[in-house]
């Protein structure tokens, strides 16, 4: 993964729902390495703007450009420099964990260094690999999304509320997981109410309750 | 000027604006020709030979059928441009079709019916065009029931125009498969290529109801749309100016 | 850096659907049932009387198998959207259309296909001469695939709205009236021995403009949807 060239930038955004204006002439720049930290009350419109990174929502005015290229026009290949974990966790409870990773994996594009088992052995679910996710706890379901991080190259990670359900043990592991994400360049964007400590890694925050 | 006239007429306000001079001139001149048709159709054409004094209906039902094609070919087109280019006013006009749309659809169905009651004896057959054009008050009712059914509005616009597109693609489809399936209906009377079937004294009053018809959508459709912009700008400066009267 | 293939991809999809409806093969048989119950019903319905049947029974037939199609339609998309799957394959590294193809390919494989299979017992029910049941299967063939297309785009729109089922019917139904006429009307002249080429091509056709035209729609649909 190159962390050089990379950038993420924002201008004009603005959010409108149910009559309400959410966000306006939100304008922010993401360069390698560095975390973006979206806060504001429940309903300020921060799961909105988060999809609107991902293009999965048209922003009601603005523009999101990744290396300088508007990601509407990108489609799949904006997506594929992409991880998006919301909050549903987006796995099949029908499926074994590793049932799970290998189709998320083939969604995406495959990072080499991580194995199936040693990503989900690197979030604490050694022996936890061929159980059907329904019978895992909420923690540990949560946990099996998040190891999609692990096994995917992809620069930037997209996170809404990735600490649910996580007990401090998971959370300090995924902390580390995003630090040494940052520290190979790569670039997040999550909503939290966790208090969110990274070592190196500089965290930009953005209060939407006061952007409208 | 051409490109700028275009470019100003997307501001819902210019649009309210200007959309508000044109209709009573539009109404007025659909109001004469109606009238001008009605009395060339009903009392100037000669009787039919074979349908006697109740074929004079066509006058209704041609147009009628005509309209319905016509708006949801627009309702598509304007579908579609809003959802390429995003252009407010498109999805507007789209959205605002779809009723007169469905209303021509039905006023086709009932003169068909009833003009269908002398000629063969029943108050429906489910003969080719009659069918198609229920399928076609179904597709209306579809992109309608869609649009209405998704809370927020240009969500709502956007899965209505792709509904709109997938249904025009159909319409030739599902017309020859229903042509295809039943063949009771007369040939058509008026085509643009053949010297047209009936007399040309019967024909003229069904030229200028066609006109009248389209005059009518356009006087409407701008009542709607002016209506459906006020209602999507209403946090607007200009539209609460507007209402409170300044 | 280089990116799984589409074809695994695609792959991957397909086999992924397949396996859980296998896990959950109870649902997989009540289109079937429906496909059985509505056609033995006519019968029950309006007499036993077999002229009647055979001349009605191409289009009870098909009638049926649109009914079931459309029961059958809901559950393509609706899990996955409720469990935040179907955002991931939007957010995918591939071309959604396709991978909106794998799917609905898995849906007609566990929808389409056993009424392909269970026809021919239907034919024998309400009386059709061999040479129409041979072509029922054969209007099936080409038929059900049309539908579940269709369908798809449907569902598509419908997906993220409360009481979509009711809509998705509505906004359905009249697209898959072409297929019925000509399917019903390619097994009725079958059952009179008259050659059905023409309906066949049609049928044929159709099934050629859906496969390239109804999962880019679909793939539409969906972005919208999932806003």
């Amino acid at each position: 993964m190159n962390g050089q060239g990379i950038q993420l930038r924002a201008s004009g955004l603005a959010c409108i729902r149910d009559d309400r204006v959410l966000f306006s002439e939100l304008d922010f720049t993401l360069g390698p390495g560095e975390v973006l930290l979206l806060e504001g009350r429940n309903g300020s419109g921060k799961t909105s703007l988060l999809r609107i990174l991902c293009s999965i929502r048209l922003p009601d005015e603005g523009t999101v450009l990744w290396c300088d290229e508007d990601i509407q026009e990108l489609g799949p290949d904006y997506h594929a420099r992409l991880s998006y974990i919301g909050h549903r966790d987006g796995i099949k409870h029908d499926l074994t964990a590793q049932e799970n990773l290998r189709m998320a994996r083939a969604l995406g594009t495959p990072d080499g260094r991580w194995s199936i088992d040693r990503a989900l052995e690197a979030f604490g679910l050694y022996g936890f690999e061929d159980v059907p996710t329904r019978n895992l706890s909420a923690g540990q379901q949560r946990r099996v999304a998040l190891s999609r991080l692990l096994i995917t190259r992809a620069p930037l990670w997209i996170l809404d509320e990735p600490f649910t359900s996580l007990d401090r043990h998971g959370i300090q592991a995924f902390e580390g997981v995003m630090e040494r994400h940052t520290r190979e360049g790569g670039m997040i964007v999550l909503t939290t109410h966790h208090r969110v400590r990274l070592a190196d890694a500089p965290v930009h925050a953005i209060n939407l309750s006061h952007e409208s | 000027m051409i490109t700028a006239f275009f470019h100003k007429l997307s501001s819902p306000k210019y649009f309210y604006g200007i959309a508000g001079r044109w209709i009573p001139w539009l109404g007025g001149a659909c109001l004469l020709l109606t009238l001008a048709g009605l009395y060339q159709g009903l009392v100037v054409a000669p009787t039919d030979y074979q349908q006697g004094e109740s074929y004079r209906i066509i006058y209704i039902h041609v147009p009628a059928a005509w309209m319905s094609l016509f708006i949801y070919m627009v309702m598509a087109g304007a579908g579609a441009i809003g959802l390429i280019w995003r252009i407010k006013l498109a999805e507007v006009i789209a959205i605002s079709s779809a009723p007169i749309g469905a209303s021509f659809t039905f006023l086709a169905l009932i003169t068909g019916s009833l003009w269908g009651k002398p000629m063969w004896g029943a108050w429906w057959v489910w003969d080719a065009r009659l069918t198609s054009e229920l399928l076609l008050l179904f597709l209306y009712l579809g992109v309608i029931a869609l649009y209405n059914a998704v809370e927020d509005k240009r969500t709502a616009s956007r899965a209505a125009a792709i509904l709109a597109i997938v249904g025009v693609v159909n319409i030739p489809i599902i017309h020859y498969s229903v042509e295809w399936w039943n063949t009771l209906h007369q040939g058509p009377t008026v085509t643009k290529f053949d010297a047209p079937s009936i007399d040309i004294r019967m024909l003229i009053p069904l030229l200028i109801m066609a006109v009248a018809f389209k005059l009518y959508y356009v006087t409407v459709l701008l009542m709607r749309a002016r209506c459906e912009v006020l209602e999507r700008e209403r946090n607007s400066k200009w539209a609460q100016a507007l209402v409170t009267g300044k | 850096m280089s990116h799984s293939s589409l074809t695994q991809a695609f792959g991957l999809l397909l086999k992924r659907d397949l396996v859980l409806a296998l896990r959950r093969r109870a649902e997989m048989v009540n289109p079937l049932l429906f496909f059985v119950l509505i056609t033995s019903l006519f019968p029950l319905g309006f007499g036993a009387d077999t002229s009647l049947l055979r001349a009605a029974g191409p289009g009870l037939i098909w009638v049926a198998a649109l009914l079931a199609a459309l029961l059958s339609l809901e559950g393509m998309f609706r899990s996955d959207f409720e469990d935040g799957t179907l955002e991931q394959i939007l957010l995918s590294a591939h071309p959604v259309s396709v991978l909106v193809l794998a799917k609905v390919l898995a849906h007609w494989l566990v929808t389409g296909l056993p009424l392909i299979l269970v026809a021919p017992l239907l034919g024998v029910l309400l009386a059709l001469p061999t040479q129409a049941i041979e072509v029922l299967l054969l209007t099936l063939l080409l038929g059900t695939p049309v539908l579940s297309l269709i369908g798809a785009v449907g569902v598509g729109l419908t997906v993220g709205l409360r009481r979509g089922g009711v809509i998705l019917s509505l906004l359905v139904l009249p697209l898959y009236v072409p297929v019925l006429i000509f399917a019903s009307d390619a097994v009725a002249t079958a059952a009179a021995g008259i050659p059905i080429t023409a309906q066949l091509y049609i049928l044929g056709a159709m099934l050629v403009l859906a496969l390239s035209l109804a999962p880019l729609a679909t793939a539409a649909s969906l972005k919208i949807s999932l806003s």
